[in-house]
């Protein structure tokens, strides 16, 4: 058993946890923060996409005492005072999501891709750097017009 | 994943005393290959020692003719570094071809080269360039540190530390990468030297790992063209054969991948 401390969603917490404790272990389990998924356990889908220190990771392939000091931001961390992040905005008015398992993944990826790149984003490169995101309902179409319409409405 | 224990040492020393202390001890730096190994039970260390924060791992730094890199570096780093884009552009762009931008942001090049996948990126850029990998106890010629499929020369507990590479005259590396995992299926790495030498590289491919092409070195220090690749083949019994290529298409795409990345230096 390990101690952990680090910062999720702004608020300082600590726990002791098994050493092998993975970060969305952590975060579901611990925390009780559920929006972020657990799709293919096998590194490959994204569902599980967190920002750690302001960059994508994916939760289910690292432990939580690998992120110790760390800030940590979920899905449940972006929407402020009851409004929803421009790139959550965005994925409800563009309906990007079908039965919405991968959405919270796909909305930290789209956030992450914005801080890397730039608001302006055109659809050859939201469809590259979606590569670790996996759609089981295929439903990319939309996807990929919410993080575009997202992507602006970051830039302001 | 089994039950393992963790630690975090807070220099290199330290890292090697808990190796030394331990029973069945890993490394463990970005863990994108050894996480989703230990979750799926094909690993199971009795501890985990962190090297990922190491003062001694970090950095990138290019001085005269050589680049060096520092082991704990992550892929995104690599890819995104002005001076790893001045000194060795393709080396920054095989980097960003490497998984997806979240295993990029974890991903580490001393991670990469000790796990020596046979189908992952930077061998292939080790070995053509001629980098010397620094350990905590010695420097290694690249020539001898692939020893195989998952194999190196790394003794037990020995430490990759960073990776001196010599800045090339012109390189480039092309990769026809698995659409599902983003590993190469073939990867070949040319490198143009300042003494007017050629090597080239090719990871993904070979069924004992990663190697260097002596007859396309050959071939292209006659003369450097696409062209001078045309007439040769590629031998499939020295080819990786699984349910993503046979060994004939591997080694069609060897050939292939070569031609583009000469084509893309000419």
């Amino acid at each position: 058993m390990s101690k952990v401390s680090m910062t999720v969603n702004g608020e300082a917490v600590a726990a002791e946890v098994e050493d092998r404790t993975l970060l969305v272990e952590f975060l579901r389990e611990h925390l009780h923060l559920t929006g972020t998924h657990i799709g293919c356990d096998t590194s490959q889908c994204g569902a599980c996409l967190v920002h750690v220190d302001g960059k994508a990771m994916k939760s289910c392939s690292m432990l939580a005492v690998q992120a110790e000091a760390a800030e940590v931001v979920t899905i449940e961390g972006l929407a402020r005072n009851g409004e929803l992040h421009p790139m959550q905005q965005a994925f409800h008015e563009h309906h990007g999501l079908q039965c919405g398992f991968c959405t919270p993944g796909m909305i930290m990826s789209a956030i992450d891709m914005v801080r890397r790149l730039g608001p302006k984003l055109d659809e050859a490169t939201i469809r590259h750097e979606l590569e670790g995101n996996i759609c089981r309902c295929t439903g990319y179409q939309n996807i990929v017009a919410a993080i575009a319409a997202g992507a602006a409405a970051m830039g302001g | 994943m089994y039950e393992t224990t963790y630690q975090r040492p807070k220099d290199l020393a330290g890292a090697a005393a808990a190796f030394a202390a331990g029973g069945d001890a890993r490394y463990l730096a970005g863990g994108q290959t050894l996480i989703p190994t230990m979750k799926q039970r094909l690993a199971a260390p009795s501890e985990l020692i962190d090297v990922a924060r190491l003062a001694e791992l970090q950095g990138i730094a290019a001085s005269g003719d050589v680049l060096t890199i520092g082991a704990a570096t992550t892929h995104a780093e690599v890819a995104g570094s002005a001076t790893v884009k001045a000194a060795i552009p393709a080396l920054a762009r095989l980097a960003g071809l490497i998984g997806d931008p979240a295993v990029r942001h974890r991903g580490t090049l001393g991670g990469s080269l000790a796990n020596n996948d046979p189908a992952a990126d930077y061998p292939a850029a080790v070995l053509a360039l001629g980098a010397t990998v620094h350990t905590d106890k010695r420097a290694i010629p690249a020539a001898e540190f692939f020893t195989g499929l998952f194999s190196t020369a790394l003794a037990d507990g020995e430490i990759v530390t960073k990776v001196a590479f010599p800045v090339p005259a012109k390189a480039a590396y092309e990769k026809f990468a698995n659409p599902a995992s983003r590993y190469a299926m073939a990867g070949v790495f040319v490198a143009r030297l300042k003494d007017g030498g050629v090597r080239v590289g090719v990871t993904g491919a070979g069924n004992r790992g990663v190697f260097r092409s002596a007859e396309f070195e050959t071939a292209l220090s006659g003369d450097f063209a696409e062209k001078a690749l045309a007439p040769l083949s590629v031998d499939p019994a020295a080819m990786i054969s699984d349910i993503h290529g046979s060994a004939a298409y591997r080694a069609n795409l060897v050939k292939v991948m070569a031609r583009r990345a000469v084509k893309a230096i000419e």
